[in-house]
């Protein structure tokens, strides 16, 4: 027996990236969980607009809410523009009788932690209770939020696990070194290795948005072109990811592990299930480099929201960011492994003249 | 030299892969790499094929739209199917229709793989897989074609049926490239070249390298090791003297090309001890 555990244990010497994962893995999950996974929400952007809106900020204490503007020239309509560009989750409209406070019911945990917070607010203040109005998602319909995450995270496996074993597949039977003898250019290699999960993926994304809306009854309100935008520059930014996976894996195993240590942190860190805002700053820029994060933003916003494609300029500029980026380091890691023969070519057309020379 | 190496030198970190190889490719000829593993044989073709750029020397190779390959690894696309396997190759090199399909046909014939179009490539047995391999390298009828180790492993029918294939290429133009673990494979080639640990130890004709032999060979019957300098072949053994003088019991014997390779190497081991 003491022979079979020893050879495990050199076995698993050589395999430094299952080590990796055996002793990472936990780390990264304890501090992920501890300080990301928080269901107790605080800090959660607040907006007062009207007359009285500075005595509603005042009431509105830290560290539930986070008062980021009050403007007591500015309306309703103000007021749900900020919900609906993403800038806060509740907004309080004074002036007019009892104080209206709106809310953005794609934020869940917020809201109930908002709601929860005005009702201990309200006989204390001894101000009239306000009406409460949320918008988006009334009846706070946990599949409403879901749905358009969930897509997300479903392009994210097909971009990144299944795009990253197709590549190493090639690699691992050989013959990833014979399409770089083959007439091919770097370019038609890869752009033809892509395009394939490209239309894969596009069709799953519709069919979970069409299974979403039928089966949850959740709303598409939006632009369906900007939704598109979107998609289009996330699964980039997901393909990228697989290729470059594919690039430092030799083989199938070692593509699923790096792909899934790339899968998790976005399940946890990217706002689907916990809200960004209450993650602890060190684990929160995590979050802001997380193409899933913008994502969300984007799904949630055209899906729930209507936003308009000036709303999610910054979540669709930072995808294209991430695109070019992710896709652009891919492909030319990717390149070098096809490199020789790209400089075959050259070589060969040298060949070719001292030949007929 | 139409296409091959010259005094071509591969270094791998501090590992030297070849050291100044020369292998001479012609067109109607086959040029057969011989050598044990790790000898250095597959970094030949890789550099051949542009897969490896060499520290130094020349390497001559046509572009690559004229060059037919198969790694000692694969070769085709297993997931897919031999007629698949045909018309992906076949649209790689741009062959149009017509040529496609009698070039198919012909290597489906040559291969006798004509009634396994419709099977997968992972449902082949080995020697047919590598026979549809090497017929998919021969489908756009290369200048250069190169085949690493499409022997190996292979039973010795497919292995008939392969040399019969690599020769009609030959026959119909391509200079041919070969590289094998097995030695009497090296007797059908128009040139040899024998490598260990990335040094050349002979190269030429096989009746060159015959000619060439050093010393004498001789066979002793005995059940014992007659010198440091022998080897079992058969139920006998061979000796080996590099000054001539056989000991006393020992048969001459024309050395054959077996024979042939094991004695270049004992005089590389010993030159090698010599030298230190």
């Amino acid at each position: 027996m003491w022979a079979m555990i020893a050879k495990e244990f050199h076995e698993l010497q050589r395999d430094r990236r299952t080590v990796a994962m055996m002793i990472v893995l936990p780390v990264v999950l304890l501090v992920v969980f501890g300080y990301a996974a928080n269901f107790k929400v605080h800090d959660i952007p607040v907006a007062a607009v009207g007359p009285g809106a500075s005595q509603a900020a005042a009431l509105l204490r830290e560290p539930t809410f986070h008062v980021t503007d009050v403007d007591p020239a500015a309306g309703e309509s103000a007021a749900q523009a900020r919900l609906r560009d993403g800038q806060d989750v509740i907004a309080v409209v004074t002036g007019g009788g009892r104080p209206l406070v709106l809310m953005d019911g794609t934020q869940l945990f917020s809201v109930e932690t908002a709601e929860s917070a005005l009702a201990r607010l309200a006989p204390t203040a001894g101000t009239p209770a306000p009406r409460v109005r949320i918008l988006y998602n009334p009846d706070l319909t946990t599949s409403w939020i879901m749905v358009p995450g969930l897509a997300g995270l479903i392009l994210v496996f097909i971009g990144t696990l299944i795009t990253s074993l197709g590549v190493v597949r090639e690699r691992q039977a050989g013959t990833l070194e014979q399409l770089a003898v083959m007439p091919f250019r770097a370019w038609d290699v890869i752009a033809g290795k892509i395009a394939p999960y490209l239309m894969v993926a596009a069709v799953d994304l519709v069919f979970i948005v069409v299974i979403g809306m039928g089966v949850f009854h959740v709303p598409f309100v939006g632009n369906v072109a900007v939704f598109a935008l979107g998609a289009a520059l996330f699964l980039l930014v997901t393909l990228g990811m697989g290729i470059m996976v594919s690039t430092v894996s030799q083989n199938q195993g070692q593509a699923i592990q790096l792909a899934f240590m790339l899968v998790l942190p976005q399940v946890l860190l990217s706002g689907l299930i916990f809200p960004i805002s209450s993650m602890a700053a060190g684990v929160r820029w995590i979050s802001y480099v997380l193409p899933l994060t913008y994502f969300i933003q984007v799904s949630r916003g055209v899906m729930l929201k209507a936003a308009p494609i000036s709303a999610l300029a910054e979540p669709l500029a930072l995808l294209a960011v991430l695109a070019v980026a992710v896709l652009g380091l891919a492909i030319i890691r990717f390149r070098r492994d096809l490199a020789p023969s790209s400089r075959t070519t050259q070589a060969a057309a040298r060949t070719a003249e001292r030949a007929a020379a | 030299m139409r296409y091959g190496l010259e005094e071509v030198r591969v270094t791998r970190g501090r590992n030297v892969a070849l050291a100044g190889v020369t292998v001479a490719v012609d067109p109607s000829r086959i040029a057969v790499v011989v050598g044990g593993d790790g000898a250095g044989k597959s970094t030949c073709l890789q550099v051949l094929a542009g897969l490896l750029e060499p520290d130094a020397g020349t390497v001559r190779r046509p572009a690559k739209e004229h060059i037919g390959y198969v790694p000692a690894t694969a070769g085709l696309y297993r997931d897919l199917t031999v007629q698949e396997n045909l018309d992906f190759t076949a649209a790689a090199f741009g062959l149009s229709r017509g040529e496609r399909d009698r070039k198919a046909s012909q290597i489906l014939e040559q291969t006798g793989l004509g009634r396994a179009r419709r099977r997968l490539g992972s449902q082949l047995s080995g020697g047919m897989q590598r026979k549809l391999a090497v017929g998919l390298a021969l489908l756009h009828s290369p200048e250069l074609l190169i085949l690493d180790e499409p022997t190996t492993g292979v039973d010795p029918v497919s292995r008939a049926d392969l040399w019969r294939l690599i020769s009609r290429a030959a026959v119909d133009g391509a200079a041919v490239a070969v590289t094998t673990t097995y030695v009497n494979e090296a007797a059908r080639a128009a040139s040899v070249v024998l490598l260990e640990a990335g040094k050349m130890l002979a190269s030429g004709t096989p009746e060159q390298i015959l000619h060439d032999v050093p010393g004498a060979v001789g066979a002793w019957p005995g059940a014992d090791r007659p010198t440091s300098l022998s080897w079992r072949r058969g139920a006998s053994w061979r000796v080996w003297s590099p000054a001539g003088r056989l000991p006393d019991g020992v048969r001459p014997v024309t050395p054959d090309f077996e024979d042939a390779v094991v004695v270049a190497t004992l005089a590389a081991e010993a030159a090698n001890q010599a030298g230190r």
